[in-house]
């Protein structure tokens, strides 16, 4: 931005003093924008502050019910309340699962496609990318009926083999990384088609010159396929940090937040206080803090990436 | 420049918003009072009520329910041809999230099922959405119609801090008990009592056999298998007055200690299906359909179900406690019909209410399969609804209905059945277990 202003404000200065630089914004240019910031401010804006000062109350959502002033009291739980806090933790073990995993995934098979150019590309490419596809809902159904102790397909698989199942979804240690392997099968799909994308957009003569100076496989993935992906890797790494922040649908179909709280996250406390339990302020506290983390959280990805190109 | 306007869009939004305002409104004294301006003195008259639609939201969208509940509405159509009923049928959980917010619109509906305790039907008396039916009780005779236990459910006070007593805010239909299924080729006798349970139990276990199906990956279906046991081991008004939050009850004691001690008894000795907490509901039900295991820990709901699976297989029992004669189960009655302060028909509302718990109704509900709440219905022809009924007749003559744990606050279902599936997979003890529910309890009782 700065690097691409500057020969402008130069313009500008050498230019007669009255005629008007073209770059320059102008007042009638806010008209322009004013029917989509309307938009924005009537869905976006004015819902977030209205869900700001309703998280400053104890209330229980009804009209004609008091309402209770609660400060911060709202946000300090999220950090004391233990289902909160754990709430929160479980969120960002699941960025392992969501976010990282997927990309880790996409990177090797990205890897393996720039060194070799497998015939039916397209073909392999949509069917990795179709879990994406499928509505979560269904994902979360299907799994569930994968993960069943007694009759599911992931026990049956492992009794061929003599090894005992295990109740993935019921058990305290157990439950929370399976919840995130679904995560995993639904987001790398994304990521390869991403990263591989990227990988097509690298010069061959990048190889080319690696090869020549000896680079094996590995090596040339280090030196070339991963610094031309980064702006890729960014992409992916955002879409899939919000969607493991935001998640909800997946545990509350398969665990809803249990065994005890062991699966929670902030997007189902914030259903489960704003529709079951009467607590409309906490819920929206929640709702801020969630957003809060999200916009923190892919900022530092986006400046991180920025810095490195 | 790009933070000033953002701010400036902030401040903007905030206006437009009307911050300044508590959500709600402050407080509830410049409200009417939720007594009716008109209270009614005689049964009214529907036919001379002229052309009205009645809007109804119900939640019976399962075969026989919604069998039910179009049979008596066509009737009702019959019978007054000025009124039009307009039906919206939603699932349980549909309804349990929108209910509220619908009764609070302008569109509201008329008549409503809205579900007993805190967590719906106190909420909405408290925000004065529901109109107080003691007036029309006494008009059409209503409380002759249930036992006081049954009436009790649906009762709040009018600022909706009292549960249990006060004014009568609507009616069920449907009895409702959990109790326990045994599979007739696995269980040649019914056990009667707590201690000929738990030896058929080890004798199924004994035999390699599974002796209950459990399946509480959703959470829920722990409070039922819990309470069914708690049922035996504490006093039955101690249970009651702890749901009502009734002065001196409590949940951390020695009595419910006991409950939580035995139901862990039970996982430990494997009296249930090894992965339960990870087992979905209704897989576990079909699993026991399947002949599976020896009994199964369930409601009524799940009878027309079983039946059509297992035939004349299935027996259905109550809890087997300390004394055959005096049986204690969780249990209760549906959703109540309800009338909504938004309504301006009420009195047309009240005779629909009327029309669907009357001697007229039990039998449709007995024709179409199911259990009526109501005194004095017609026995079913055959099978396990037979069970059913003798089991409903013998618990209300014993006065031993528990009110399901999880009317008790807004959060209380949230707070123990998580609390529950830690006790059963010995993350809390017993009393660990107790004293926790007891601090979630707490901590509503000091915010009231």
């Amino acid at each position: 931005m700065g690097v691409a202003a500057a020969p402008l404000e130069a313009a500008a200065r050498e230019g007669s003093p009255g005629e008007r630089p073209p770059g320059e914004p102008r007042l009638v240019g806010y008209l322009y924008v004013l029917p989509a910031f309307a938009v924005f401010a009537v869905f976006v804006l004015v819902p977030l502050v209205h869900a700001a000062w309703i998280s400053l109350w104890d209330w229980n959502g009804l009209p004609n019910s008091p309402a209770t002033w609660a400060g911060i009291g709202n946000y300090t739980d999220v950090f004391t309340d233990e289902q909160l806090r754990s709430a929160f933790v479980h969120a960002l073990i699941l960025l392992v699962f969501y976010a990282v995993l997927p990309i880790l995934i996409g990177l090797l098979l990205a890897g393996v496609m720039a060194r070799a150019r497998v015939r039916g590309l397209a073909l392999f490419r949509t069917i990795l990318f179709l879990p994406q596809v499928i509505a979560m809902v269904v994902v979360a159904t299907m799994w569930k009926m994968i993960y069943d102790p007694e009759n599911g397909a992931l026990n049956r698989f492992l009794g061929w083999f003599g090894i005992e199942g295990k109740s993935w979804l019921g058990d305290f240690s157990l439950a929370l990384p399976s919840v995130g392997l679904i995560g995993t099968w639904v987001y790398f799909g994304l990521a390869m088609v991403l990263l591989t994308a990227g990988v097509q957009k690298i010069p061959p003569s990048l190889y080319d010159a690696a090869r020549v100076d000896g680079a094996g496989p590995f090596r040339e993935f280090l030196a070339v396929t991963l610094p031309g992906l980064r702006g890729e890797i960014a992409v992916a790494l955002t879409l899939t940090t919000i969607y493991a922040l935001r998640n909800f649908d997946l545990v509350y179909i398969t665990t809803q937040g249990g065994p005890g709280d062991s699966t929670t996250v902030p997007a189902f406390q914030v259903f489960s206080r704003a529709f079951q339990g009467s607590q409309v302020g906490s819920a929206a506290a929640v709702g801020i803090t969630l957003t809060f983390v999200i916009f923190l959280i892919s900022f530092a990805i986006n400046r991180v990436a920025e810095r490195s190109t | 420049m790009k933070a000033k306007s953002v701010l400036a869009a902030f401040a903007l939004s905030a206006l437009v918003a009307g911050c300044g305002a508590a959500p709600g409104g402050d407080s509830n004294e410049d409200k009417p009072a939720s007594t009716p301006a008109a209270t009614a003195e005689a049964k009214p008259d529907i036919a001379k009520a002229g052309d009205v639609t009645l809007k109804v939201w119900d939640q019976n969208v399962r075969g026989g329910q919604n069998a039910e509940i179009e049979e008596l509405n066509k009737q009702f159509e019959a019978k007054y041809p000025n009124v039009k009923i307009d039906r919206t049928k939603k699932s349980f959980e549909d309804l349990l999230k929108t209910v509220k917010l619908a009764a609070s619109g302008a569109d509201a509906p008329d008549v409503v099922q809205a579900n007993q305790g805190r967590g719906v039907m106190g909420e909405m008396v408290k925000a004065q959405l529901l109109r107080p039916v003691t007036d029309y009780a006494k008009v059409y005779d209503w409380e002759s119609r249930y036992s006081s236990t049954l009436l009790d459910l649906n009762k709040f006070s009018a600022d909706g801090a009292e549960f249990g007593s006060g004014d009568l805010y609507g009616l069920s239909q449907m009895g409702e008990i959990v109790g326990v299924f045994y599979n007739k080729e696995k269980v040649a006798t019914p056990p009667t009592t707590l201690t000929e349970f738990e030896a058929s139990l080890q004798q199924v276990k004994d035999g390699g056999d599974t002796p209950i199906m459990f399946g509480n990956l959703e959470k829920w279906p722990g409070i039922h298998n819990f309470e069914s046991v708690l049922g035996q081991t504490a006093d039955k008004q101690a249970i009651r007055d702890f749901v009502f939050a009734r002065d001196g009850a409590s949940f951390d004691n020695p009595e419910f200690q006991a409950g939580a001690t035995k139901i862990k008894e039970w996982v430990d000795k494997g009296y249930f299906n090894k992965n339960f907490n990870g087992t979905d509901y209704d897989p576990a039900w079909q699993s026991f359909a399947k002949g599976k295991s020896a009994y199964l820990i369930a409601g009524t709901w799940v009878t027309a179900d079983l039946a059509d699976q297992m035939g004349d297989n299935v027996g259905f029992m109550l809890m087997p406690g300390a004394d055959a004669n005096a049986p204690v189960s969780l249990g209760g009655e549906d959703l109540p019909f309800t009338i909504t302060t938004a309504s301006k028909v009420p009195d047309v509302a009240s005779a629909y209410i009327d029309f669907l718990t009357d001697a007229n109704a039990a039998k449709v509900l007995v024709d179409t399969n199911n259990l009526p709440a109501m005194k004095g219905a017609p026995a079913p022809a055959g099978g396990v609804s037979v069970d059913v009924a003798n089991a409903w007749q013998k618990l209300n003559d014993a006065d031993g209905v528990i009110p399901y744990l999880d009317y008790t606050t807004p959060t209380f279902y949230d707070d123990i059945s998580g609390a529950i599936q830690e006790l059963l997979a010995g993350k809390q003890s017993p009393t660990e277990f107790t004293a926790g529910v007891q601090s979630a309890f707490d901590k509503w009782s000091e915010s009231r």
